[in-house]
């Protein structure tokens, strides 16, 4: 049983991984070697691809504005869905099996037309290229998701607890902040990864709402392309800088993840 | 039974607020665009439903549809059986669940053109691991001159960027059951395939709701994986939806024309997710 | 049905390896007979779940032996030891209907269906879920969802043992009350042994034949509830029952002259004696407060003043503080006719009830007839 489990893993984990290494062998790669045949490691490995995101400042300008309004939208997107998520879970109220779905259908839209509304929308308000105008956008998709996982993981805390903590005299604020956001830390962590993931690497609505000042990763990225063709191995390093942030914020959030759900009295 | 209150309302509404101010001032920009005959900013007639008329009528449609809804189904077919699997394979504890969780979310961390760009090369004959092993292996394998290959390495791109998502939703939603059920389940001298069935599974039913559904969606929306790996070719093997329309908004500027495509492929998805959202949550009221 | 017996058993969560200061539970020996009612009673962390969880095999114990009839157990898990446990907090299988709970046990046995049925039947019955079998388990109340939990324990008529957890924490004390008897009347007929894990030692009264006192990973005295009242072995026995507690005082030895709380006390010789045996120890002298009686100032070796009395209803409970050097104060229970005197009261201390402890444990005192 065990056994057969770490087999399963350790498989996937394999399925995983050789695309990844892939990538950090290429990153360390000359673009030469890379497309002048199979190697499986490096055979004269380089820095140099690095040296590039680290010391050309619209590579670590862009990798600091990525980064800030990531942690803009993951902060927004939790404050505003952990109330709402409550809501859902334990309410009926007027509209609300309609406004659950319609905030779904937010995640529906294609993307290639509704850029254009989207620059225009954010330029009437004065938002463009501002952090803030990505973060807000990307609350499009993710608040919905924020919701939508919270909801879940609030309708599996039986109701007693709630009563029990009414009848032990906690206010509302009280209880939600001390009692019932402990154990849903599972939710939280999962929904905050997801939140940093989904905002971290989407493209479009990044790179149509900024110019410069708020210019992200991901469209930085998109420059490797030029005249000459793809710098591979510029791509590649710039990809695996791209996922150490992510890397960091699972391994902030593993405990909440992992972590068990005790029944135990309020 | 959920206690009646409106004041609820008061919770939601950040939310609602929030998401409206990006969300209705764009659609409705763009339902305006679909009725009309769009040259430049300031030369635009009314043309009604023509546009809705012409795509419906256009096969281009027709075929990008069908390859997308195939392509969905096999998505969902692979990714969902697949992520429960791996989340019931990961460890409960030790140090061997914060390296496999950061492992698993490695691929969702990869920028998409990224993702592309990975494929690309790992897939070619000459300079990538698997063309190579699978050439060598003596199995004839080119995923840019093989519309079968192509669509088999977006799929199995697919399988590698994603099933993390749905192993992590369903990992996290496996923790969420208290020890004791799996006690009384041992008391009671469940199977293994008792406890899947009747612990397991009802209580990853939300997150594999959302799962389903976020896999649903962000597939039949697939655009810059493809793109990057095979351009949507060879041929029209791995045009997918979005490259249909953004072709006709960016490529062609036929604004209108292609406001009325997102419209109905938005309402497509809507359709197909109101499907599965209500099944799935339907047997909730029963009883 | 069996016989359960604990050999040299003890257990450390980190294992074999531990300090000894780890134990949750000390080492040590039970019986628990076939067909009996059992309670094992004792403060929260005293190491009751833990000795349950071994008993049924959900735990693994770091040292010693369970024994099912004679037989070791230790390495059978709990569908192999065939045995049904009830836990705290009610566990249902949510999706299943009331009667397909009750059912699941006997259907992973493989049982014929209609046995099944019949026996689901009795069960709900005896348990009145009768109106509610073809509901959604999700949809029960709290205590609905307890009692299908109980009764998938009590649906399998060949287990070795029940298991109760602290079964009742979640339900209205009314319903306790009745779902107690009803449990009572589930064990006269079926004849399983039962344990029953609690820290309501009205709980442990109602139920069991026989109550054992669990405290500090021990179990510190094994006996009915009468025995555990008139005779506690140990000082934690003494003020766990009984509401309130027993009376214990210090006793010290200087020389020939015994004291008590602090003042020379008139003990017997036999009692000297036995105090005398246990030179270096810590002594106590206890007594319950039902049996300590209010008596002539003048003449009583003991003195003290009246500082509260509770009314209880059919009695009262006085609390005297002693007017010896150690004030310590001693608790009376008095009869609702019985005038309290105010100020200063004598105080008499039966031998008959007076129990000696060194280091907790009971000291045996030879009878005088005096």
């Amino acid at each position: 049983m065990t056994l057969r489990k770490s087999l399963v893993m350790l498989l996937y984990l394999l399925f995983v991984l050789v695309p990844i290494y892939w990538l950090v062998n290429m990153s360390l790669k000359s673009n030469r070697e890379i497309l002048g045949g199979l190697t499986l490691w490096p055979t004269a490995p380089t820095l140099d691809n690095y040296r590039v995101i680290f010391t050309e400042p619209s590579w670590y300008t862009s990798y600091l504005n990525s980064l800030t309004y990531v942690s803009m939208n993951v902060v927004i997107s939790l404050l505003v869905a952990l109330p709402a998520a409550y809501a859902f879970s334990r309410f009926r109220f007027l509209g609300d099996k309609h406004m659950f779905f319609w905030l779904l259908t937010n995640r529906m839209a294609p993307p290639a037309v509704f850029l254009l509304p989207f620059f225009q929308l954010y330029s009437a308000v004065g938002l463009f290229d501002t952090p803030i105008a990505v973060a807000l956008a990307h609350c499009l998709f993710n608040v919905p998701l924020a919701v939508w996982i919270l909801e879940g993981f609030m309708s599996s805390v039986p109701k007693e607890i709630d009563e029990t903590a009414y009848i032990d005299g906690y206010t509302f604020p009280k209880f939600f902040v001390r009692i019932f956001l402990p154990m849903i830390r599972p939710g939280i962590g999962v929904t905050a990864f997801f939140c940093f993931m989904f905002s971290w690497v989407e493209l479009l609505l990044a790179r149509t709402l900024t110019s410069v000042d708020a210019k992200p990763i991901v469209a930085q990225m998109t420059r490797t392309v030029s005249a000459a063709g793809i710098d591979w191995g510029v791509l590649a390093a710039a990809g695996v800088v791209a996922l150490l942030p992510g890397v960091a914020v699972i391994y902030f959030v593993r405990n909440h993840v992992a972590k068990g759900f005790a029944l135990g009295r309020v | 039974m959920k206690i009646r209150d409106n004041r609820a309302w008061w919770l939601v509404l950040p939310v609602f607020v929030l998401v409206a101010f990006s969300a209705i001032i764009p659609m409705m920009t763009v339902v305006n665009y679909s009725v009309q005959d769009i040259f430049d900013p300031s030369t635009r007639y009314f043309v009604g439903t023509e546009w809705y008329r012409e795509i419906l009528a256009d096969p281009r449609l027709r075929d990008s549809l069908l390859r997308q809804f195939l392509y969905s189904a096999c998505v969902l077919a692979i990714e969902v059986p697949l992520g429960i699997v791996v989340a019931l394979s990961m460890p409960r504890r030790g140090l061997g669940v914060p390296v496999s969780l950061i492992l698993l979310a490695l691929p969702l961390l990869v920028p998409w053109n990224v993702v592309g760009t990975i494929w690309q090369i790992i897939g070619r004959e000459d300079i990538g691991l698997y063309g190579w092993l699978i050439n060598h292996a003596g199995i004839d394998y080119n995923y840019a001159s093989n519309p079968r290959d192509a669509w088999i390495t977006v799929l199995v791109m697919d399988v590698w960027h994603w099933t993390s998502l749905v192993a992590l939703l369903c990992y996290s939603g496996l923790r969420s059951i208290p020890d004791v059920y799996y006690q009384a389940a041992r008391i009671d001298r469940a199977s293994n395939w008792a406890v899947f069935r009747y612990i397991q599974l009802p209580k990853l039913k939300n997150v594999l709701l959302i799962a389903v559904m976020l896999r649903f969606m962000d597939s039949f929306m697939i655009y810059t994986e493809p793109f990057v790996l095979t351009g949507g070719g060879p041929g029209t093997a791995t045009t997918f939806l979005s490259q249909t329309l953004t072709q006709m908004a960016l490529g062609q500027f036929d604004l209108g024309r292609a406001a009325a495509f997102s419209l109905i492929y938005f309402l497509i998805i809507l359709l197909v997710t109101w499907v599965f959202y209500t099944a799935m949550t339907h047997r909730d009221d029963m009883r | 049905m069996a016989e359960i017996r604990l050999e040299q058993l003890a257990h450390r969560y980190g294992g074999r390896a531990a300090p000894a200061t780890d134990y949750a539970l000390r080492p040590m020996a039970h019986v628990w007979e076939q067909g009996g009612a059992y309670a094992l009673l004792g403060p929260s962390g005293c190491g009751k779940s833990t000795l349950l969880n071994i008993i049924s095999g959900l735990l693994a114990p770091s040292e010693g032996r369970v024994l099912f009839d004679g037989r070791p157990v230790n390495d059978l898990t709990p569908q192999q030891r065939n045995i049904a446990q009830v836990f705290q907090f009610p566990v249902v299988y949510d999706t299943m209907t009331v009667y397909d709970n009750l059912a699941f046990p006997l259907r992973n046995q493989g049982q014929p269906r209609d046995t099944i049925d019949a026996r689901v039947r009795e069960v709900a019955k005896a348990l009145e879920i009768e109106g509610v079998l073809q509901r959604r388990a999700r949809h029960l109340s709290a205590d609905e969802k307890q009692k299908v939990s109980m009764g998938r324990g009590l649906v399998r008529d060949d287990v070795a043992a029940i298991l109760f957890d602290e079964p009742l924490t979640v339900i209205d004390p009314q319903l306790k009350w009745r779902l107690r008897r009803k449990l009572k009347e589930i064990h006269r007929r079926f004849d399983v042994t039962m344990i029953y894990v609690t820290h309501d030692q009205l709980e442990a009264s109602t139920f069991a034949d026989k109550i054992a006192v669990m405290y500090d990973g021990q179990i510190v005295q094994f006996g009915t509830p009468r025995e555990l009242f008139e005779n506690p072995r140990h000082t934690f026995v003494g003020y766990f029952i009984g509401s309130p507690g027993m009376n214990l005082l210090d006793v010290s030895r200087d020389g020939d002259i015994v004291t008590l709380a602090g003042a020379p006390y008139p003990f017997p010789r036999a009692w000297r004696e036995a105090f005398a045996g246990q030179a270096g120890r810590r002594l106590q002298v206890g007594i319950r407060p039902e049996f300590v009686s209010l008596v002539n100032a003048e003449t009583a070796p003991l003195t003290g003043t009246v500082a509260q009395v509770q009314d209880q209803g059919t009695f009262r409970i006085v609390d005297i503080r002693l007017s010896t050097p150690a004030e310590s104060v001693i608790k009376a229970r008095v009869a609702e006719e019985v005038t309290v005197p105010e100020g200063r009261v004598g105080i008499d201390l039966p031998l008959t009830w007076l129990r000696a402890y060194a280091d907790d444990q009971l000291v045996e005192v030879a009878h005088e007839d005096s």
